[in-house]
C-alpha cells in the first residue's frame, strides 16, 4: 500500500487555480522533490496535505485513510510532519521543550494526571523526555538544549526545526525549503542531515527545494509543477533534460 | 528533603497565621488583608494563564469571579441561612464543613462552565477581538445578575455569614481564613503542575505561533479550551472564596473596574511568571491598604506607578521568569511541584 496517494488534487482561491488536478503516489521510504518556479502553487501542495487547507477537488489519502476534514494536528497525528518556509520555532522556550512540545498527541495521560502527577504522568514524561535527548544526542543537538532557538545561528535553527519534526515520528516528512538561507557549509550540512535521517529512520522525505544541488544530490524523484500542473515528474536525469522544464526555468527561445 | 521544604513551609505559615488569628495576635484587620491577599493572588494567577502563557488578552475576568461569587453563595444560604427562597435552611449548622467546600466547587464548576463563552469563540478569534469578546462576557454576567431580582439584583445578596457562624459553632477557630489559605495553595498548585507539564505547555506554544503549534500535533482547539475553563473555574474559586469573606456581594463590585485591578496585578507581577503574579497580588494588596489615607488620590498613585513600572520595566517585574529562575540558589533549598 502506498503511504501517500493523492488523486486530482485542485484548490482554488476565488478565481486563482493555485493548484490543478495534481497527484503523487508516494511509497514507504523514498526521497522526493517537488520543485517549479515561485508562486507555482508547491507550498499550497504541502498546506493541502498538512491540513491547512481542504480541497477544492480530488482527495488525500494517507496510507488509505482519507484526510477530508481533518485539522492538522490530526493529520500530524497519523505520521506527517513538516518544516516550514521561514523558520517556525517558538523562539521563547529553548530547544528541549521545542521538542517535548512536538510529542503533544502521544502524551499519553490526561489533565487529571497532570494535576495528580500520577504514576502515568510521570512514566510518560519520562519517555516524552528520553526521546527528546535521544534525538538531540543524536543530531549533534546536545549542547544548545537549553538555549532559546531565537539565540542560535540560522542553520542550528535550521537543524533544531527538523529536529522538532522528527520527534513526531513520521512516516512522511515533508521539508519546504530546508536550505533557504543557508550559506553553503550549511547547505553541505544539510544535505548530510537528511541523508542520515533518511538512512536512519524509516520516512519518506518530499520536499520543496530551489538549490538544485541539494535536489540533484540526495533526491531519486522529482516532480516539478508550474501554475498549479504536474509538467514533470521522473529521475533526476530525466528532469534536467526535460524541454517542459527548462521552458518553464528559463522562458520559450520563440519569440 | 528539598522535595517537602515547600509543603512543610507552606502548611507551616498556613498554621502559624490560623494560630495567630485565633489568639487575636493578628487582629480582625490583618485577618481581612490576608484574605484579600489569598483571594487576589488566586485572582492573578489564574488570569496569568490566560494573558500571560497563552499571550491573549482577557480583560473580562472579573465576570467568571462574579459568576463564582454568587453560585457558591446561593448554595450556601440554601443550605445554611434563612432565606426568601426556600424559607428555612436545608441543613443543620454541623453539615457546613462539607456544605462549605463543596459549594465553593461548585461555583468554580459554574465559572468555568461560563469561561465557555469566551473559550469557544477563542477558536476562531484571537487579539483584540476576542479581548472585546471577553469585556462582553463581563458585562453580560453583570447585567444578567442585576436583572435577576430573586438574587437582589443590584442592591446585591447577603446571608453567607451564617456559614462561617455555623462552622464556628462546633469549633470556634477562624474558618474562613483557614479555606482561604488552602484555596490559595490550592489554585496555585494546580496552575504550576499544569504549565510544568508538557501538555500545559502546549499553551506557550499557543502564545509563540499557533500555526506551529497546530501542525506539531498540539490540538489547539483542546489547549484554549482547558486554558479558559481552569483560568475562568479558578476565578469562580476567588469569587466563592470573596463572597464569604464579605458575607455580602453586590454586581458592581465584579465589575470591569475589577477585571481591571486583576490585569494590573499580572502585568505588575510580569506575564508568564506564576511567582511573579503572587508577588504582585500581594504588592498590590498592600499598597492598596498602605495607600488608604490617601483617599480616592490612591486611584491616581497607583496608576502612576503603573505607567512608571510599564516604561522602565515593561516585561513587569518578574518578566517571564520564576522565582528560581531569578536565585537558582533558592533551588538547593526546595522544589515546586
Amino acid at each position: 500500500m502506498s503511504l501517500l496517494e493523492i488523486n486530482g488534487l485542485t484548490r482554488r482561491f476565488g478565481g486563482l487555480i493555485a493548484v490543478n488536478d495534481f497527484n503523487i503516489d508516494l511509497g514507504e521510504h523514498e526521497l522526493v522533490a517537488l520543485i517549479g518556479p515561485n508562486g507555482a502553487g508547491k507550498t499550497t501542495v504541502f498546506n493541502l496535505i498538512s491540513g491547512f487547507y481542504q480541497p477544492s477537488e480530488g482527495s488525500i489519502k494517507l496510507k488509505g485513510k482519507d484526510t477530508k476534514g481533518l485539522r492538522p494536528h490530526q493529520v500530524t497525528a497519523l505520521g506527517v510532519a513538516r518544516t516550514f518556509q521561514g523558520i517556525r520555532l517558538w523562539g521563547e522556550m529553548h530547544v528541549l521543550d521545542n521538542i517535548r512540545i512536538a510529542q503533544h498527541y502521544r502524551l499519553g495521560y490526561s489533565l487529571l494526571d497532570c494535576f495528580l502527577r500520577t504514576k502515568n504522568y510521570v512514566h510518560r514524561e519520562k519517555a516524552i523526555d528520553a526521546i527528546a535527548w535521544e534525538l538531540l544526542e543524536a543530531m549533534d543537538l546536545k549542547d544548545v538544549a537549553y538555549e532559546l532557538p531565537r539565540n542560535l545561528p540560522y542553520g542550528v535553527q535550521r537543524r533544531v526545526e527538523i529536529a522538532r519534526a522528527m520527534s513526531v515520528k513520521p512516516s512522511l516528512l515533508l521539508l519546504d525549503e530546508p536550505a533557504a538561507g543557508l550559506n553553503s557549509s550549511d547547505v553541505e550540512g544539510l544535505i548530510k542531515l537528511v541523508r542520515w535521517i533518511y538512512d536512519n529512520f524509516p520516512v519518506t522525505i518530499w520536499m520543496i527545494e530551489h538549490q538544485m544541488k541539494v535536489v540533484m544530490s540526495l533526491c531519486t524523484r522529482i516532480k516539478v509543477i508550474d501554475f498549479g500542473t504536474t509538467i514533470a515528474d521522473g529521475s533526476p536525469d530525466e528532469i534536467q533534460k526535460n524541454h517542459a522544464v527548462i521552458k518553464a526555468y528559463l522562458g520559450d527561445d520563440t519569440i | 528533603m528539598q522535595k517537602h521544604t515547600v509543603t512543610i513551609g507552606v502548611f507551616a505559615l498556613i498554621a502559624l497565621i490560623a494560630v495567630l488569628a485565633q489568639f487575636n495576635v493578628l487582629d480582625a484587620y490583618y485577618v481581612s488583608v490576608l484574605m484579600f491577599m489569598g483571594v487576589n493572588i488566586i485572582l492573578a494567577t489564574s488570569l496569568n494563564l490566560v494573558n500571560g502563557y497563552m499571550g491573549e488578552f482577557s480583560c473580562g475576568h472579573g465576570g467568571f469571579m462574579c459568576v463564582g461569587a454568587y453560585v457558591s453563595s446561593l448554595c450556601t444560604v440554601l443550605m445554611f441561612s434563612k432565606n426568601a427562597i426556600l424559607g428555612a435552611p436545608l441543613l443543620p449548622p454541623s453539615m457546613t464543613f462539607i456544605g462549605f467546600p463543596l459549594a465553593l466547587l461548585v461555583g468554580s464548576f459554574a465559572a468555568a462552565i461560563a469561561g465557555l463563552v469566551v473559550a469557544i469563540p477563542s477558536f476562531k478569534t484571537r487579539g483584540d477581538y476576542l479581548a472585546i469578546i471577553t469585556l462582553a462576557a463581563n458585562y453580560i454576567v453583570i447585567s444578567a445578575i442585576n436583572n435577576m431580582e430573586i438574587i437582589g439584583g443590584p442592591r446585591g445578596f447577603m446571608g453567607m455569614s451564617a456559614t462561617e457562624v455555623g462552622m464556628k459553632s462546633v469549633l470556634d477557630i477562624p474558618w474562613v481564613l483557614i479555606f482561604t489559605m488552602l484555596g490559595t495553595l490550592g489554585s496555585v498548585w494546580l496552575l504550576r503542575r499544569f504549565v510544568s507539564s508538557t501538555l500545559g505547555k502546549g499553551v506557550s506554544a499557543i502564545s509563540q505561533d499557533e500555526i506551529a503549534a497546530e501542525i506539531m500535533s498540539v490540538d489547539t482547539n483542546r489547549m484554549k479550551l482547558i486554558a479558559f475553563m481552569l483560568s475562568s473555574g479558578l476565578a469562580g474559586l476567588a469569587g466563592g472564596l470573596y463572597a464569604h469573606i464579605l458575607g455580602y456581594v453586590n454586581p458592581q463590585s465584579f465589575d470591569i473596574m475589577r477585571s481591571t485591578e486583576i490585569m494590573v496585578m499580572v502585568y505588575l507581577g510580569g506575564m508568564g511568571s506564576l511567582s511573579g503574579a503572587a508577588l504582585a497580588a500581594v504588592l498590590f494588596t498592600v499598597l492598596m491598604e498602605a495607600l488608604r489615607f490617601l483617599d480616592v488620590w490612591k486611584w491616581v498613585v497607583i496608576p502612576l506607578l503603573l505607567i512608571l513600572l510599564m516604561q522602565f520595566r515593561p516585561e513587569g517585574l518578574m518578566g517571564n521568569k520564576e522565582l528560581a529562575d531569578l536565585f537558582p540558589k533558592l533551588r538547593k533549598f526546595y522544589s515546586f511541584k
